[in-house]
């Protein structure tokens, strides 16, 4: 027993370590390989070291005082640390930034809660609805906070709430529109086509400027919306136009079989597409539905052009405190970050979503 | 004679008149007449192009007729939709492909339309469902997804899925056109078999051998007509029409 398993051992020993050999062919096999590999290799150890250097071994961190940065070659996190209030929440009054880390929490733990299948229920709507509820009580006050008007909102909460709300509000307005755009009604078809090709004409930019600048000179004040739902609608209905193209793209791919199936069980037109043609046509453009979404997330900064104080301009408001020196590098990067982890993490989800799907058909 | 008589007694499920539709310049259905008593199990067959599709597919309004009338179990078929929904639940409808919903589970395909439409309890729906399942000899295949199963358990499926709604009247649209060889016979089977429990049958076939076994009557179209009906043996030893002789030598010639 003992001498076949120590005969065993060596001789599988030799083709192991040949197909780990192999394993490196692709990147030694010939010379131009090998000395691609060998600069590359250089190229990434020295970059790396300037910027592990840079981030980590040189950076100035703590006390979070605007002296400890200076004559640092390195990163300047304490301002970042000494400013993180003011980049996240803005100009939000300093003693009520309880309430807007609270609306991030509050937000973020829905989103998170919604992304099990199991958890999508009639119900979940109802959900959404009390959070929507819940938050602006906490950003707005009123009911026994302190009242906050939407001119002094600012940083992480802003951009949540746009784009929370643009695409919760945008996503079903879609859904309408795609079903309008393929519609046996020809006053229906029109209208949606007239809409999606006017708002995708647009550049968001132009919409925002519309929205913050041309309509008050339009309505008198007694009708005109705030200005910070003003740029929401304009993300609404903007998020709403694209969605409905990555929609409408889905419902051409269903086979009409499907729905002559469910109309044939006597289901009518709206549970035929909720039950049967949606619910298809999403799954098939979750990868386009997820690309449009991210832009959505990063497109709400635009409304820093009409004065709202999404994350971004929070950030650049902090930079200009004149008792720090502005590394605004830092400050972005660490913005960067933010953006990077709500992007990221939704493009994680889409992912879990599609595989979800293909491993059901088998 | 007699069972003639008392067919008529006992009303007509479905009484098809004078119908005509065209799709643009395209003639599909000429002034059709046909009247299908209760109980009473129809074969419809026809060159392709012959309108028999169109035909069975304005029977449950999937196709609009543009002239003359049709009554499906007293309920005449118009622009109402009360009128189209109901008259839908009460018929069903099998396809030559299948269109079982890819994204609900062969349980689910069943029961969706009792709970949503029927307005059942799931428990009572899902009992329902497992029965039909039972019957067309695939219950164990409940839980799995419609690409999982053979085209010839998907069609057995559909067959489930549209007598869960317990419908008066079944339709079946080319069952086994789209099917491997091999598996035709156990959808006809189970066709025979629902034929013998009396449910009135409209079905559109090129499978003569079933026609011979349980049709009542056969109908051959051509150019949008109903050109000879007849009952299956007369209909197919003495065919009095040329184009019949001509459709009949074609496909039972080889």
């Amino acid at each position: 027993m003992a001498d076949t398993a120590s005969n065993t051992i060596p001789r599988a020993a030799g083709p192991n370590m040949r197909s780990q050999l192999r394993r490196l062919a692709p990147f030694f096999g010939t010379p131009l390989n090998a000395a691609l590999t060998v600069v590359l290799l250089w190229l990434m150890a020295r970059f790396g070291w300037l910027l592990l250097d840079w981030v980590v071994l040189k950076a100035a961190i703590l006390p979070a005082e605007p002296e400890t940065c200076a004559g640092t070659t390195g990163a300047c996190w304490s301002f970042v640390i000494a400013k993180s209030g003011q980049i996240l929440f803005g100009i939000y009054p300093p003693t009520e930034r309880w309430r807007a880390g609270l609306v991030c929490v509050l937000i973020i733990t829905t989103l998170i809660a919604s992304a099990r299948p199991s958890a999508w229920r009639p119900s979940l709507g109802l959900v959404w609805v009390g959070m929507m509820v819940i938050v602006l009580w906490l950003m707005g006050g009123g009911f026994g906070l302190v009242s906050v008007p939407t001119s002094s909102w600012g940083g992480l909460p802003v951009t949540l709430i746009l784009t929370v709300f643009a695409i919760g509000l945008g996503f079903p307005a879609a859904i309408l529109l795609a079903l309008g755009r393929r519609s046996k009604l020809p006053v229906v078809r029109t209208l949606s086509v007239l809409f999606i090709e006017t708002i995708r004409g647009l550049p968001l930019l132009s919409l925002l400027l519309v929205a913050s600048i041309l309509l008050p000179l339009f309505l008198p004040d007694s009708l005109l919306p705030d200005k910070f739902v003003r740029a929401l609608i304009a993300l609404t209905i903007f998020a709403a136009a694209y969605l409905a193209e990555v929609l409408r793209g889905g419902l051409q791919s269903i086979p009409g079989g499907q729905s002559e199936a469910a109309e044939a069980l006597g289901l009518g037109y709206w549970k035929t597409q909720r039950l049967i043609i949606l619910p298809q046509a999403i799954r098939i453009v979750i990868p386009a539905l997820t690309n449009t979404i991210i832009v959505m997330i990063k497109n709400t900064s635009l409304v820093l052009v009409v004065g709202l104080f999404d994350l971004i301009s929070s950030g650049k408001a902090a930079l200009s405190d004149p008792a720090w020196p502005a590394p605004s590098t830092e400050t972005f990067l660490f913005i960067g970050l933010i953006y990077f982890a709500l992007a990221f993490s939704f493009a994680r989800f889409a992912d879990f979503l599609e595989r979800s799907g293909a491993e059901k058909r088998g | 004679m007699k069972n003639a008589e008392s067919q008529k007694e006992r009303g007509a499920a479905i009484r098809i008149e004078n119908l005509g539709k065209s799709f643009g310049d395209f003639q599909a259905l000429r002034n059709v007449t046909l009247t299908v008593a209760q109980g009473e199990r129809i074969v419809i067959c026809g060159p392709s192009g012959s309108g028999k599709s169109t035909l069975i597919r304005t029977i449950n309004r999937l196709e609009q007729h543009q002239t003359g009338r049709i009554v499906v179990e007293g309920t005449e078929l118009t622009n109402d939709l009360k009128g189209i929904e109901k008259i839908r639940s009460e018929v069903g409808m099998v396809f030559q492909h299948f269109n079982l919903f890819p994204h609900l589970t062969i349980l689910e395909n069943c029961t969706l339309a009792p709970i949503w439409v029927r307005k059942l309890p799931r428990e009572e729906a899902e009992e329902t469902a497992m029965h039909f399942l039972r019957k067309v000899r695939i219950p164990e295949q409940a839980g799995k997804y419609p690409g999982q199963l053979s085209g010839g358990q998907q069609q057995r499926v559909a067959i489930a899925r549209a007598l869960c709604m317990k419908p008066r009247i079944m339709l079946f649209d080319e069952p086994t056109s789209a099917l491997d060889p091999e598996m035709i016979k156990e959808v006809l089977d189970t066709m025979i078999e629902l034929a013998n429990e009396g449910m009135t049958m409209v079905c559109v076939t090129h499978e003569m051998g079933f026609a011979q076994a349980v049709a009542d009557r056969v109908v051959f179209m051509d150019g949008g007509q109903i050109v000879e009906e007849n009952e299956p043996v007369a209909f197919f030893s003495s065919p009095r029409n040329e184009r019949t002789k001509l459709f009949l030598s074609q496909i039972l010639g080889h």
